[in-house]
Parts: structure tokens; sequence; C-alpha cells
């Protein structure tokens, strides 16, 4: 699926705004519709009835990116940092009807916060469209390897 | 610093009227002591009984550290058995829940099997015991099963001490607050449902129980978060609608009147809730034909009784915390003096819209999660306390706000919100119970 190259690019960037902490930026990348969702178990349904970890639209990604900046953000003092380090991101499918691509990344995912760090894994599911030119994501659904465990705070974004 | 497993007086001086001594939270012989003393003599939540629904199923937890399986008999009984092989010692089962095979418990190292009860149903090349003392060992008694347990309307709890206080001695009136959220549910039964979170805190387990009614810290440890939210929803039509999201943020920023106005209510034993006279659930829209329903299932006037109930944070200490509200509830279970893991459980209110679910789907992820803005600034607090109580100079931390030489004779009542006697109802129980219990047949 070579002529998808620019989806896989747009993977690429993306995790690299989140990575240098371009917020802004980063949620300009979401459709006015879109889902960021993390589940909380393996095979979860929907994010409606049950729980989940984050399971955001673009409302409460807008409150995350704007309490970051916010002063009295005291469990961001410091700052925390993350990595991603993905695996080959591979479109899996294109619907010919609606244009949405569903690419597939592994990832690995380290957030760090002076001597507490918290490392994530698992698969980032992302639904693309293209709209005006520019590549959207309708869905990133990022499903966790580890979800099951006690975990720690999780503060950015995977 | 004293030697407090063997000097009960110096655990006991611990506790001041108006403050206590940073030892409660940093000593990790303070909280050996805890979970040999404070929660064995009290009433410990296990879990609920619809996560065992039919026989066979069962539900690890544990119980002050120890490892338990509450478990649904062949009678139809829930128990709360020793997750522990009689023989060496091995947990039974692993996991957080499941079904037992064949209804028996089999251990995974010898293949002992016991019965739902504990009791041994088998022991591979049993001849192997004949001419031992086995017969009358522990061992042959098989898995041992929590003699104290009680199911309070689904809500399963158990006391490790063979004496002590019975359950309604020990939580007496504050089970109106179950009471009220189980009535909530118009089929009058609540199933555990929308999945559990657990979240990691490095912290002693007291500083999130006393959170949980301090209304003093809301507007400043949640401005980033409901602040924000506040201010992104400023501007917006008065009759726009509000998201629910919304809905639930707001009230974290209201002022200080608001949450004393609120009310704290005290019973002995270190019980209380806050929201006596409303809450931030009181403003909640309602959802579909829900009091409808409520009003076919209990008739006009309790219906309106049940729903105007509107508590804020219900503390059955030590182990509990409810909101009956909105059917969600938070356990304390304690790693270490300074880990402690929040577990997470919502309701489905039998008989409601399904919507009720997902409003407290959506309250628990947004406060609740790993990954709550909200649960961020509290936890980070938390962490703030347990590392800077180790700086010497004082080594006290204050409970003086509101307090009254009053309280000397006894607690219960109803007190402003703002106040921390909560805290201080808590650590009077805390001082009780953590008394070494008295030997049978002692009358003093």
């Amino acid at each position: 699926m070579s002529d998808y190259a620019d989806l896989v690019d747009f993977v690429y960037h993306e995790a690299r705004l989140l990575d240098e902490q371009r917020f802004d930026e980063w949620y300009d990348l979401y459709t006015e519709d879109a889902r960021y969702w993390m589940p909380l178990t393996r095979g979860q349904p929907d994010g409606v009835s049950h729980t989940s970890l984050m399971y955001e639209d673009k409302l409460l990604l807008r409150v995350r990116i704007e309490r970051l900046k916010n002063p009295h953000s005291f469990s961001q003092h410091p700052r925390s940092h993350a990595q991603h380090v993905l695996q080959a991101p591979k479109v899996e499918s294109v619907d010919a009807a609606t244009g949405i691509a569903i690419l597939r990344t592994p990832f690995f995912y380290m957030e760090s916060q002076m001597d507490e760090s918290v490392i994530l894994s698992g698969v980032i599911w992302h639904h693309l469209v293209r709209s005006e030119g520019h590549i959207r994501i309708r869905l990133k659904k990022i499903e966790l390897v580890n979800c099951d465990a006690a975990l720690p705070s999780i503060q950015l974004f995977v | 610093m004293s030697d407090y497993r063997n000097d009960p007086d110096a655990v006991q001086a611990l506790v001041r009227e108006d403050g206590v001594h940073r030892d409660v939270y940093l000593s990790p012989d303070v909280f050996a002591l805890e979970m040999q003393h404070l929660w064995r003599n009290t009433w410990i939540y296990v879990g609920h009984d619809s996560q065992v629904p039919n026989t066979g199923d069962f539900y690890t937890t544990t119980l002050a550290t120890q490892p338990v399986v509450m478990v649904r008999g062949e009678d139809g009984t829930v128990r709360v058995l020793m997750n522990r092989c009689a023989h060496k010692g091995a947990k039974l089962v692993s996991g957080h829940q499941g079904k037992c095979e064949a209804n028996l418990l089999r251990c995974p190292y010898h293949g002992w099997t016991f019965r739902l009860d504990g009791s041994i149903r088998s022991i591979p090349q049993k001849a192997g015991y004949e001419g031992t003392a086995f017969a009358d060992s522990t061992a042959a008694k098989g898995v041992v099963a929590i003699a104290n347990v009680r199911n309070y309307r689904g809500f399963v709890f158990a006391r490790l001490a063979e004496t002590g206080p019975s359950f309604e001695e020990y939580f007496g009136e504050s089970l109106s607050s179950i009471d009220n959220m189980v009535d909530r549910a118009p089929g009058g039964r609540l199933e555990v449902a929308g999945g559990t979170l657990r979240y990691l805190h490095d912290c002693n387990w007291k500083m999130f129980i006393e959170n949980l009614n301090d209304t003093m810290h809301p507007m400043v440890a949640h401005e980033s978060a409901a602040g924000t939210a506040k201010k992104l929803w400023a501007g917006k039509p008065e009759d726009a609608p509000k998201p629910m999201a919304i809905e639930q943020f707001l009230p974290f920023v209201n002022g200080y009147g608001f949450f004393d106005e609120m009310g704290v209510k005290l019973w002995e034993n270190g019980h209380s809730y806050s929201g006596v006279n409303f809450s931030i659930h009181s403003q909640y829209s309602s959802e579909g034909d829900y009091e409808s329903l409520m009003e076919q299932a209990y008739g006009a006037e309790r219906a309106r009784a049940i729903l105007g109930e509107v508590r804020h944070n219900t503390v059955y200490y030590p182990s509990l915390t409810i909101k009956g509200a909105i059917q969600a509830i938070r356990v304390a279970r304690p790693i270490a003096h300074d880990k402690t893991v929040i577990e997470s459980f919502t309701f489905r209110l039998v008989g409601a819209p399904e919507r009720l679910l997902e409003r407290t789907v959506l309250y628990t992820r947004l406060i609740n999660a790993p990954t709550s803005v909200v649960g961020h600034d509290d936890r980070h607090c938390y962490r703030a306390i347990q590392e800077g109580l180790a700086a010497d100079g004082n080594e006290w931390v204050s409970l003086h706000r509101n307090h009254q030489t009053t309280e000397q004779e006894g607690m219960a009542g109803v007190y402003n919100g703002l106040s921390e006697v909560s805290m201080r109802g808590q650590f009077r129980a805390w001082a009780r119970f953590m008394r070494p219990a008295k030997p049978a047949g002692d009358a003093a």
C-alpha cells in the first residue's frame, strides 16, 4: 500500500508533536467529531457504558491542553516528558465510500517525571480522513497491553 | 523514633484531639500495627455480591494486605475465604475474578481440592497421611473461612478479628448512605458494571480517606482542572445544553461558602459524609423517565425523599467510600505505609435508564482514573505530604479547623462543611481500634 505513504508519515508526525509538547498543533489534527480513546479492558465494545482510561471528545482534549498551560496544574510541577517509539504503521483498510483509512501502529511509550516513570505499550489504531487537502484524525484508539495493571498517573497523551 | 511494636502507649500518643503525629503516615511499624489491629478489629469492605452472581463465581482482593477470595457457595451464600491452600500456602486462585471449575477450589501446586465453604474435598495419595498427626492439624480443617462476614444489601464486609463490634454496632446509622444508593434503583438492586479502575498511589492510605470529606481543597487543588473547564464553557448562552462532563467538572470550583453550607455529618467510629444539605451532585440534569420509574416503584412521596438525598462522599472507615448519588464507590487497598491502590467501581441501578450508568462511568473516568486531571492533582498533593512530612521542626499535622472542646463528649452530629471534624473523628476511631484486642475473659 505504498500509495499511502503520506498517511504513514502523518502517524509519525502526530507522535512527534506529542513528544515535543506542541499540543495546540496536535489538537488541530483532529476532526470536530473526533474521539481519543484509551479503553480500560481488552475488547471493550464502547466508551459510553464502560469506563475507559480516556474517551475524550474535542472539548475534553481542550480542557487537558489548557490545563497543562495553567501554572496552577500542581501535578505538572515539574513537567512530565514523554517519548513514543513506534513500529512502522501499516494501512489495514481503506473504505472506498467514506475514505476512512485505518492504520495499525504497535508502540512503546514512556512518560517520565523526575524519579517516577510509567511505561505503556500496545497498539494504536488511527482512523484517518482526508479533508480539504489535509489528513485528519476521526478516531485514535490506544489498546494498552497493560490496561489491567494498577497504574500510576498518566498525565500526557499516548 | 518510638518502638511502636512494643509500646501501645506510644501509638496512642500519636493522636491528639486536634492533630496527629507524622508517624501515622511515615512509620512502617505503625502501618504493620494498623493492619494487625485497626484493619482487623473493624469491618472492611470486601466486594459486591453482584460480582459473584452464580455458584462457584469468585472475586479476589486483599483485606489488611492478606489475600482473600469471595465466593458464592452451592447454598447461594457469599463467603469470604483466605486465599491460601491449607497445605503449603499457595494462593488457590489468581486473577481478579473467575469461576471455580466443578465448583471446587483446586490448588495449582499439589492438587488438593476444597469445597466452596473451604472444607477439604480431596487430597491426592491420601494414604501418606495415615499414622501422622495430620487429622488434628489446622491443615485438616481446610481453607480458613472468615467467620464474621455480613452481606448488607449486596455490600459484603468482613471483620478479621474473632471478637469485636457487631456489624450494626460498628456502622450504625451510617448505613443510611448505602440504603439511599440501593434505593435509587427502581428495581431495588445494584449491579457492579462498567469495569474496575485501579489507581496506584505512592502515599499512605489515610491521605486518600481523609481527602474524601476535605472540602477545603477542591477550589485550590482542582482549580487547574475544573477551573479550566469553567473558563472554556464561559460565554456559552444560558440555554446552551451543558455537556455532562461540564456539569460534572464545574462544581469542583465552587467557592468556600458552597462547601461550608453543604455541611458534614459524623457518626461514631470514623464514619462521615459531606453534603448534608446539598452537594456537588445536586444540579445534575434529570435523565429520561428515571423519575417516573422511581415514582412507579416507590410512590411519589418516597421517590422524592430518596432522590432528594444527594450526599457527596460517605466514608465507611477505614476502607470504603461511596457516592450514592451517582452510584460509584472507591475502595482503599493499603499495600505499604507509602503505597496504596485505590479501586473504583461503578454500578447499574437495576430498572433505571442506561443513561445513569453512562453518567457514573463518565464521572469515574473524569475524576477517579489514573488519567484524570482531577486525580492527578489529588495524588500529587498526597505524595507531597508523604515527602514533606519528613521535614523536621514540626512533627504534627494540624487538624484544628473548627475544633470544639465539646467534641470530647462524642462526635456524632452535623457540622459546618469546611470543618476538619471528619478527620478528627477518623483519628479518634483510629486510636480506639489500634489498641490490641483484650484477651478473651478479660473483663476490664
